[in-house]
């Protein structure tokens, strides 16, 4: 039993061992991107900070304390306090949470439909193409942020329904990558073959088409990050995403705007909170673009 | 294919998106379970009232029928009559448009200026600190958050150094030139306003800058690579070897020829633009037509949410249709 398995896995390593090299490659290619390296320890950063987010910050990030209100940044609060007296440095760090709750569950969801439903046009073509070819085009006539913005507003304002809304905006741009390569891979020798072997359209789909699709839109994904973490932003700056007292971060710059002149640091460090993740997430994409575009990696 | 015939295709599939966004606005709002009455009249109307109220609107009616009705007064140019202002959606939006037009142009010439700058900056010092630097500085343009880049922006030069005025078009003590077309600085340019001219330059900077310098990005990556493309040619090659200088090597023989991908981004970021006029306008408290959408949002004013979004779906499609076309001129292959 245990030879078998072995022998299996050899086998399924030696299969592989193609794409690891692939790999080994891009992994050359991104150390010698040096923005796209810096953008990527930024974004691990974060991601680590949202995880550990429950227990290294000082204070409750949603308890109010009337006496420490709108205090300046101290030693006590590094950030300092806003109108309800909490601590706006352990709200930035609780808020890397729920950005990242946003950004996993937007890509999960617009990924998603984009790759299914781009997958079926891909591979079936015709009307099914055609339909899906125009209902893209429908979605890609709004400035995304006013789509979304429509979207949250009748939904009603709250977190769910901004992850849904990004997500509704979003799928389009996926399904029409996956299309792409699932056109391209349907006529490859191997599908072929599988279809004489007799295995039935969900199969091929399932086991055939979709594992070749879902690369190109993972980079898709990436890239797009640092927008959805700006869509999330203006949504509850404007009132439309995230309701307070979450502490989303462009709740938070809304929530210090009329506070703006005499107690600066309300909005600013949130602010500044956006500026470096979304500045991490676009440093890797650019790299990830640079090292993709072979005429740029001279 | 010929131009003509790509033309007219391309024109035709507009207007089938253009009915399907008409179709996506109206579920928006119909199926999608708000109030809008109960957002007008608040919570305890007596249901009488509101049941007039719905009746008044043709809110009862069949949900196809309003679509049918919607579709109509469209077609005909009437957007309905907005519930917090009272007067028709469609003359609202010529009079706030023109804010966020002028407020566009004036941000897309900085990122244009600044995009090319900084784009052949880092083509002809490619990877070198230089290079770096303007990638990252014009990478930080897209990544801060439009409306806290306003603000923090508005705190330093308003209140803190107090060299430019803070929010709105003009200052209340100047008069403000008749309105021909809504632009202000238009206006008071064929007017000889020079006192307006002045003072809405002055309010125009901070906005047009934030704006301007959140898209300069895209522009300074794609004159980048062109650059890089370019610089590589032989013609080049011989233009440095005739022992002309490098400004005029760069500026003359290189950039000319690079310029033509660059123009297409342009247009397509000036669609984008329209999504950080939202913004903008919020934050400097211009009346635009985004604000003029946001406002309607947060009050359910749904022909004024349908009408406002109809408009601005409409621009930007006619810009990327227009970018299209313009794309298909230069090089044919694009017509398929």
């Amino acid at each position: 039993m245990a030879v078998v398995l072995k022998e299996k896995i050899s086998q399924f390593v030696e299969k592989r061992r193609p794409v690891f090299e692939d790999w080994k490659h891009t992994l050359y290619l991104w150390r010698r991107t040096k923005l796209a390296t810096i953008g990527t320890v930024i974004v691990l950063i974060f991601v680590a900070i949202a995880i550990i987010s429950p227990f290294i910050v000082p204070y409750n990030p949603l308890g109010q304390n009337m006496n420490q209100r709108l205090q300046p940044p101290s030693f006590q609060h590094f950030f300092g306090t806003d109108q309800f007296g909490r601590d706006i440095f352990s709200r930035v760090i609780s808020g890397a949470m729920i950005e990242v709750e946003i950004i996993l569950i937007v890509s999960v969801i617009s990924g998603g439909i984009g790759l299914i439903l781009g997958v079926l046009a891909g591979y079936f073509g015709k009307v099914v193409d055609e339909i899906l070819m125009r209902a893209t085009d429908m979605f890609l006539a709004f400035p995304g942020l006013i789509l979304a913005m429509a979207f949250a507003a009748m939904l009603g304002p709250s977190l769910v329904n901004t992850i849904i809304a990004i997500s509704l905006v979003g799928w389009t741009v996926f399904a029409r990558l996956a299309r792409a390569e699932a056109m391209r891979v349907k006529n490859q020798p191997y599908i072929e073959a599988v279809t004489a072997l007799g295995a039935s359209k969900k199969r091929i789909i399932t086991f055939h088409v979709i594992p070749m699709c879902i690369s190109p839109v993972l980079v898709q994904l990436t890239l797009r990050m640092g927008t959805v973490i700006l869509t999330a932003a203006s949504l509850g700056f404007l009132g439309l995403g995230v309701r307070p007292p979450l502490p989303e971060w462009g709740a938070m710059v809304s929530d210090g705007r009329s506070f703006l002149l005499d107690q600066w640091w309300i909005s600013t460090f949130p602010g500044i909170a956006i500026a470096i993740v979304v500045l991490g997430f676009n440093l890797l994409g650019d790299g990830l673009r640079d090292i993709m575009d072979p005429r740029l990696r001279r | 294919m010929k131009l003509g015939s790509y033309i007219v295709k391309r024109s035709l599939l507009m207007l089938l998106v253009m009915f399907g966004v008409l179709a996506i606005v109206f579920a928006i709002v119909h199926v999608i379970p708000a109030d809008p009455v109960g957002a007008l009249l608040g919570g305890n109307a007596p249901p009488a009232v509101v049941d007039r109220i719905k009746t008044q609107l043709g809110l009862n009616k069949p949900l196809f029928d309003q679509f049918v009705d919607y579709l109509w007064g469209v077609v005909h140019g009437n957007l309905g009559t907005s519930l917090q202002s009272g007067r028709a959606v469609a003359q609202d939006i010529m009079e706030y448009f023109p804010v966020t037009l002028q407020l566009s142009v004036m941000a897309i010439l900085i990122s244009i200026f600044l995009g090319i700058f900084l784009g052949v900056f880092s083509a002809v010092y490619r990877n070198k600190w230089i290079d770096h630097f303007s990638r990252i500085f014009s990478i930080l343009g897209v990544s801060m958050p439009v409306f806290w880049t306003g603000l923090i922006l508005l705190l330093v030069f308003y209140y803190i150094l107090g060299w430019l005025p803070g929010t709105g078009q003009l200052s209340l003590f100047v008069i403000p030139p008749d309105r021909i077309t809504g632009m202000i600085l238009f206006d008071s340019l064929i007017t000889g306003n020079w006192a307006a001219l002045w003072d809405g330059l002055r309010h125009i900077i901070l906005p047009a800058t934030v704006l301007g310098y959140s898209a300069t990005a895209s522009i300074a990556r794609i004159t980048r690579a062109s650059m890089l493309d370019v610089l590589t040619q032989d013609y080049i090659r011989t233009a440095k070897a005739k022992g002309l200088s490098k400004s005029i090597v760069i500026y003359r023989h290189a950039l000319k020829n690079a310029l033509i991908p660059v123009v297409t981004v342009i247009g397509l970021t000036f669609g984008g633009l329209l999504e950080g006029a939202v913004l903008t306008e919020t934050v400097f408290g211009l009346p635009g037509l985004g604000r003029y959408i946001v406002n309607a949002l947060l009050v359910l004013d749904y022909p004024a949410i349908m009408g406002g979004t109809l408009f601005i779906a409409l621009i930007y499609s006619l810009v990327n249709l227009g970018v299209d076309l313009i794309y298909a001129t230069l090089d044919p292959r694009m017509r398929t």
